[in-house]
Parts: structure tokens; sequence; C-alpha cells
């Protein structure tokens, strides 16, 4: 198993290396560049900015120039927000957003997971039906109007919870946009397991439990939901990682600072140091939670061997 | 015959309905049965009689749409409408079940001793150590080789037998008055089959607990049971000792089912018949490719130089045990797996020859497998299925001659030609494989390759489906490669048999010569556990005492 995490590891480094030549040249070849603003620059300013950028090299050689860096660690200097480097931005948005999405796929999670499985086990009554229309729901109603609605409702009417902000992460801040965030994830793990769930518990090993007074807690949780989760287990691998790298929505909504508005900032201002340093981060969390997800499947399932 | 005082076990007027969207379906309709402790008793039907799911209604199985009524008395306490608590203290200890797959009836995701322990614990309160102790005992009891080294196996590192063990030993380890066993050696090798039977008998005089047989297969009953329920359409036909059930049947059904055995012998082609195939030195190595930073797997070879040589309107019956090659020579013969040798077919190479290359050739050589509910496509009516090959093979037809090849190729098989707007679902298994050789049939192909064209079916719709192969074959002079396990399928077919085992060929022949005078001990092994079961199982137990 080692062996097969070192070799992933080692095959991950030629796709990033694709991921960030690709990225690098779409996002020069889109039109305008970081300093072009509504009112124009002076010439001479908007030389003397190119030159500090190396933006008026050939793009081959801000290519390497790039790599270069980027070998020793260094992300570069936002071009946009003009008192940080790329690498501190990251540093200080990425716990944020980890935390929020963190916290959101655990919740979905359990509450989906336990959801399905009720759901399974009392297969086309009413709580089963109950689960799958406010699963449905979930999926719909985007979270660009759960999330105000959230706010709106617990924040501003009840003032239960603060409606927005970070507070250094104070646990009342992070209840509604965990909330906000998880929703969507609930409804899709409550469907998954209910799904897989409702064939495994229909399955041939099943009956074997059955059929040997198993009590039923046995049977569901170590027979049944094991084999269920499979499935849910393959789901969560890219789903955690769009998680945890920021919710552009949710961040503005409640006023966080996590790294999910610098994608859309970055791009929108041309700020390729700052796009490619999103870019980077959301492909080694992909990267990372596809092998998690692997390494997971062969734990669950014996079946499954790598080396 | 005199009845048991009070029975073990007592059916008592069940019935077992499913409720299905065209409203409720009665698979049991009254069945009545005892079983006496200590006794062996065989319930056989065809697929459909209702003899699993009486069992599965008793046992509080039945799937979540099914109803059941009537009493299920074990020791005189009535099993149906029990709550699963009081339910549960008799399954799995008082009686236990083994099932027709052992593959899917174990957990895959589960080691053999956790299987084995969990009931131990449940029911005997044992502590996780003595269950692990106790399993270690119990797979010595069934004879698994080399026990203490499988304890940490998962059913997939286990063969079908070794399975089929484990599963004997969980349905003993809590000492059982009645064993149900539902098909148990179904999907077992014959030879496979006799081991598994003749512990089941060993283990029954020496722990004497009551086994219910629910089968198909005739042989085993013969061999094993004391007495026959025989079922159909969910009622019980006929009961008695299984000594009047073959010497005097009453029923008209179970004389049916008795000699429901293929019967008849293929006729000899004439002599100076042209040869349609001819294969040398066929082998196919199957080899995993290295990957990145991984070496190649070790080489398996399925098939290892088999010589094979067919005449027009010859059936050449290949059998062998699962994993013998069998089924990889007929695919590597038709190119449809990469192999090396000389393979000529009307005396032209097609060894190697490349898909587009094959094309041509495809018309000529055509197939039909095992499983007539996967290999037909569900989302096209019968009519499509039966000339999608025409489109390739015979563009210049028109939409209506292809109509009608499609007509007679289904009145070839027996079918009324109108059913071939109909979807494939609609159908049994016996009129699928009808389907599936319309489809083959609609080419006119010169030799057609049937691996295990009637495994799936009942023994009365195999042998529908053998006499049509034969009437087939004599009206359009085809050759057939009959790849099967079924020996009596075979000798009622082909011409040539040749008995394979791990890639290569054990024995050849004709027909007669390897059933009636086998030379190599396999072959030899090989018949007696299909047709003489009851022998093979005296001498078993002969053997062990």
């Amino acid at each position: 198993m080692f062996r097969y995490v070192l070799r992933r590891l080692l095959g991950a480094i030629p796709t990033l290396f694709l991921i960030v030549t690709g990225a690098f040249f779409l996002i020069r070849v889109a039109p305008g560049g970081p300093f072009d603003r509504e009112r124009t620059l002076e010439p001479t300013v908007m030389a003397n900015l190119n030159r500090v950028f190396h933006l008026d090299e050939p793009l081959w050689q801000q290519y390497f120039y790039y790599l270069g860096n980027l070998a020793r660690g260094d992300l570069g200097p936002s071009f946009v927000y003009r008192d940080f480097s790329v690498g501190q931005l990251l540093a200080s948005g990425l716990p944020v957003s980890m935390t929020l999405g963190g916290l959101a796929l655990l919740l979905a999670l359990v509450v989906g997971g336990i959801l399905g499985c009720i759901a399974a086990l009392r297969q086309n009554t009413g709580i089963d039906y109950a689960v799958i229309a406010t699963a449905t729901f979930g999926i719909t109603v985007p979270n660009f109007v759960v999330a105000p609605l959230l706010a709106l409702v617990f924040g501003v009417w009840l003032s239960w919870l603060p409606a927005g902000g970070w507070n250094d992460g104070n646990p009342a801040n992070l209840v509604l946009p965990v909330i906000a965030l998880a929703l969507p994830q609930i409804a899709v793990v409550a469907r998954l397991i209910r799904g897989s769930m409702i064939e495994a518990l229909r399955s041939d090993h099943v009956r074997t439990a059955r059929a040997y007074g198993l009590p039923t807690w046995m049977i569901v949780i170590i027979h049944a939901l094991r084999a269920a989760c499979l499935p849910a287990v393959s789901y969560i691998g890219p789903a955690a990682a769009g998680l945890l790298t920021g919710s552009i929505i949710i961040e503005q909504i409640f006023g966080l600072p996590g790294i999910g508005r610098y994608f859309v900032t970055g791009a929108l201002n041309r700020d390729y140091t700052l796009v490619m340093g999103t870019v980077i981060i959301i492909a080694i969390f992909v990267v990372l939670f596809n092998l998690l997800v692997d390494v997971l499947y062969a734990l669950l399932d014996p079946r499954v061997r790598y080396d | 015959m005199t009845q048991p005082r009070s029975p073990l076990f007592e059916l008592d007027d069940i019935h077992v309905s499913f409720a299905t969207p065209d409203g409720p379906v009665e698979a049991v309709r009254g069945v009545s049965m005892q079983i006496a402790r200590g006794e062996t008793v065989a319930v056989v039907g065809e697929s459909g009689s209702g003899k699993s799911q009486a069992m599965m209604a008793a046992m509080g199985l039945l799937a979540g749409n099914g109803q059941v009524t009537g009493a299920a008395r074990f020791n005189g306490d009535n099993l149906i409408g029990q709550s699963k608590r009081a339910l549960d203290r008799i399954r799995g200890a008082k009686i236990t079940m083994i099932f027709q797959e052992p593959m899917t009836s174990l957990d895959p995701l589960y080691t053999i001793e956790r299987q084995i322990a969990e009931p131990l614990m449940v029911h005997g309160g044992l502590s996780r150590r003595k269950a692990r102790a106790r399993a270690l005992d119990l797979l010595e009891l069934v004879r698994i080789p080399n026990a203490k080294a499988r304890l940490g196996a998962y059913p997939h590192e286990l063969s079908g037998g070794q399975r089929q063990r484990v599963m004997i030993a969980m349905a003993l380890a809590n000492d059982p008055d009645l064993l149900i066993a539902d098909e148990p050696t179904t999907a077992l090798d014959v030879t496979i089959q006799a081991e598994i039977l003749g512990l089941l008998a060993d283990l029954q005089t020496r722990l004497g607990m009551a086994i219910l047989f629910i089968t198909h297969d005739l042989g085993i009953v013969q061999a094993l049971a004391d007495r026959v329920y025989v079922m159909r359409h969910g009622v019980v036909v006929e009961h008695g000792p299984t000594d009047r059930i073959f010497a005097a049947p009453e029923t008209a059904y179970t004389t049916m089912l008795l000699d429901s055995e293929p019967t008849g012998r293929k006729a000899p082609v004439a002599p100076e018949a042209e040869t349609v195939m001819d294969a040398r030195g066929v082998t196919v190595t199957f080899t995993t490719p290295a990957g990145f930073l991984s070496r190649p797997s070790a080489p398996i070879h399925a098939v290892r130089a088999v010589n094979l040589s067919l005449r027009r309107g010859e059936t050449l019956g290949v059998v062998g045990e699962s994993g013998s090659g069998k089924s990889t020579l007929g695919r590597a013969v038709l190119q449809l797996l990469p192999s090396e040798g000389r393979v000529s077919f009307l005396g032209t190479s097609i060894s190697g020859l490349d898909r587009s290359a094959m094309r041509p050739y495809r018309k000529s050589l055509q197939m039909v497998f095992q499983d007539p509910y996967g290999s037909l496509s569900p989302r096209m009516t019968v009519g499509e299925i039966i000339t999608e090959g025409l489109l390739v093979h015979a563009p210049e037809l028109s939409a209506k001659d292809r109509d009608a090849r499609a007509r007679a190729a289904l009145q070839e098989v027996d079918l009324d030609p109108a059913v071939r707007n109909r979807f494939p679902h609609e159908f049994s298994g016996g009129q699928r494989q009808r389907i599936a050789i319309a489809r083959a049939l609609v080419l006119h192909p010169t030799l057609i390759v049937l691996d295990e064209p009637t495994s799936a079916l009942d023994r009365s719709v195999q042998k529908q489906i053998v006499t049509l192969l034969r009437d087939l074959q004599i009206r359009h002079a085809m050759s057939y490669i009959f790849i099967s396990h079924d020996l009596a399928v075979v000798r009622a077919l082909a011409d040539h048999v040749m008995v394979m085992r791990d890639g290569t060929v054990v024995e050849a022949g004709s027909t007669a010569q390897i059933f009636d005078d086998p030379t190599s001990n396999y072959t030899r092994r090989l018949m007696r556990a299909a047709f003489d079961l009851s022998t093979v199982l005296s001498e078993q137990s002969v053997a062990r005492t």
C-alpha cells in the first residue's frame, strides 16, 4: 500500500505540471491584463509596472520564470492585492475555507448518511418519501437562496446567531455558513446512501446474516452499511476537494475571508499569479482526495488491492 | 409409509404471495410437509415451482413485498408471525441454511473467520477469542485444507467449493437440529459437488441433524434423500419415499422430471464430409502489461497447444470443469481473443486476422452464450436483435426481406414469429435461448460455438433445446463446437468429445469411446461424479471410516 501511495504521488507530478502549464497559457490568452483599468494608466507607469512584473518579456520566458519560482515554493506577488504575495493570501484564506469545508463535509456525511440509512430501512414509507422529497429540495434549491434566507431568519429576525463575519473562527459564526454549505451535500449523500443501502439490504449475504439470526444492528451496520458506503466514498473525493477550496457564494454572503473569492476576483482582474495559485491549490486537493478515496476504498473493500 | 408422530419441522398449508405492480402473484399455494429428526428430505421442482420461497417464508426471509399465511412449526412452535427477536433464537442456532451461490452468500468484505464466529458469538454467547478458536475447529471439520492459514482469507480468495464448505461450517457452528440446503451444489462442478454432498452426508451421520435439500437435480435426490416432495406451480404434486418415487412415480409431472435427462444420440456424418475447421496448437496466454512503476504479472496459460478438427455437420463437445480453459478455447478459435497457433476455416487460414479482416468470416462463424438474460440487449425488440447481424453481413436486404428472414428464423426455433415485436424480458429462460439461437441462425452460419447454452435452464427445457439443436444441425448441415460442463447434454449432442483440464486436453475421442471407456483417471472421475453419484458418495464414506 505504501508503494502504491508513493507511486500515485509521483504520478501526480506530471499531472500537476500539465495543469500549471495549461492554466498559465490559458489565462494569458484571455484579453486584457492585470493593469487595465477603466481609466487607463499613464503609459510610463504602465511600462514600469510591466517591467517590474516581467510582463514585457516573451511569454515563454515568463513561463520558465514562473516555473522557476514555483519550484522554490514562491507563487509570486499578487497583481491586485498589491501589498500581499499570493502565498500570503492563500495562507490566510485557506484555513478559513478548509474549516468551513471540513465541517460541512462532516455534517453532510453524518446527517446525509443517517438520513439515507433511515430512508432505506423504511423504504416506501412516509419517512422514506419525506427524506427523498427533502433531498430533492436540497439539491434543487441553490445555496445563494438558502444562505441569505438562513442569515435573515436566524441572524436578523431571531438574532440567535451572527448573520455574517469570521470573528476569528468563533463557533457561533460558523454555524450558518457550514449549514448552508452542507445542505446540498447532505441531500446528495442521503440519496446515494439510500440507493446503495437498499441494494445492500437485498443482497445475498445480508440474507445469510438474517438467516443466521444476527441482530438488526449487526446486519445493518456491519454487513449492509460498509458495502453501501462504497459508492458514497467515490463521490466524496471530488466533492471534498470542491468544499475545502471554498465557495465564493457562501464566503461573499457571510462575509468570510476564505479563498473562494480569490478565484473569481483573480480571474476578473487578470491577476495572473493569484489565479495560478488557486488553480494549483485546487489541483492538489483534487489529486490528494482522489488518492485518499482510492486508499479508503481498498481499506473498506478487501477485493480491491493495488500492490 | 409411516409418519413420524411429532415432526421436527412441519409446514402446514403455507401460502406465499408477492405484491407486484400487476397485482398479487401466488408463488406457493398451500404447501404442507414434514421432516423428522435426523431425516433427509428433498424438495424437487423446476425453477418457479415455489420450492425455495416456501422455505424462505417459513424462515421469515421473504422479500419485502412477500406475504405468507399458514403455519411453519419447529418442535411444535409456529414460526410464522413471530417477532424477529423470537425468530432469531431459532435461525442460525436450531435451523441453519446454506444457499446456492456461495460467492454472494458470504459477505465479501469480512474474513471467513469473522463470519463463522458471528453466529457463535450471537447464539452461543462465546467470547470473540473462543469463537475464533471454534471457527478453526469447524473449518477443519468441513475439511478445508490448511485451515489455520485460511482463517484470515476473504471469500474471493477461496474457490467455489471452499466457499460452500465455509457456509457449511457456519451452518454447523451452533449444532443445529435442521439444515436447509437450498441448491447447495448447483453452482459447483460435478466433482466438487460430489465432495460437498459427501461431506454433508458424513456430517449428518456424525452430528445427527435433519437435512432438507431444495434441488432440481434428481441425481442428488436419489443419492441422498429418504423422502421426496415434488413441487410444481406452488403446490406439492407428489410425495413419498425416494425409492418409490423413482420406481413408480404417480404423476405425469414426476415422470417427466425423471426422464428429462437428454436422450438420443447424434447420428454420425458421412466420412467424405469436408473439414470445416482445423486448429493446430492453439495457445492463449493472459498477461497484464507492465504499468507505470509496476512489473507485469505472471502470465496465465489459459489454453495450451490444443488441436481440433471438425467436419461439416459434426459436433465437437468440449467438456471440463470451471477454469479448464474450454470457453477461452471457443473464443480463441473464433479469433475473438488473441491467440497463438494456426486456425483454418474451410481451408483458409484465419489465425491472427484483425477485426475488419475477420468480418467476412463472422457471418459463417457464430456464437451462442450461456446466459440468455445477459446476452440479449434488454432495450431491443426480438426482431431487432435477430436481424442486427443482417444489417452488417447482408446490407443489400430490404427491411421487408430482413423481416422475412427473422420470421423464418423464429419458426425454425419453434417460436411464434409474432413475438418479434416484444422485448427479451417478456420471455422465459428457454425461450430466450431459442431467440439467441435464432439470432445465430438468421445468418446461415457454417459453424456455431455454443458456450454452455443449456446450463442456466431447467432439465426439461434443456432436453427441448438439445433436440432443437440436433434438428437444426441436420437441416442446415452446420457444425457445432459445444462447450459444456454437463456431460449428459454433451453425450446427446456430440460426435467427438474433448476433455480439458488446466488449459490442456486430457483426453479426446469419439463420444462413445470417451463415455464408455475413458482412459484417463480424470475423465473417469468426472464421469462417475456425473452419472453415478450414489456409488461415489458411498465410497467416500467407506474411505473415511
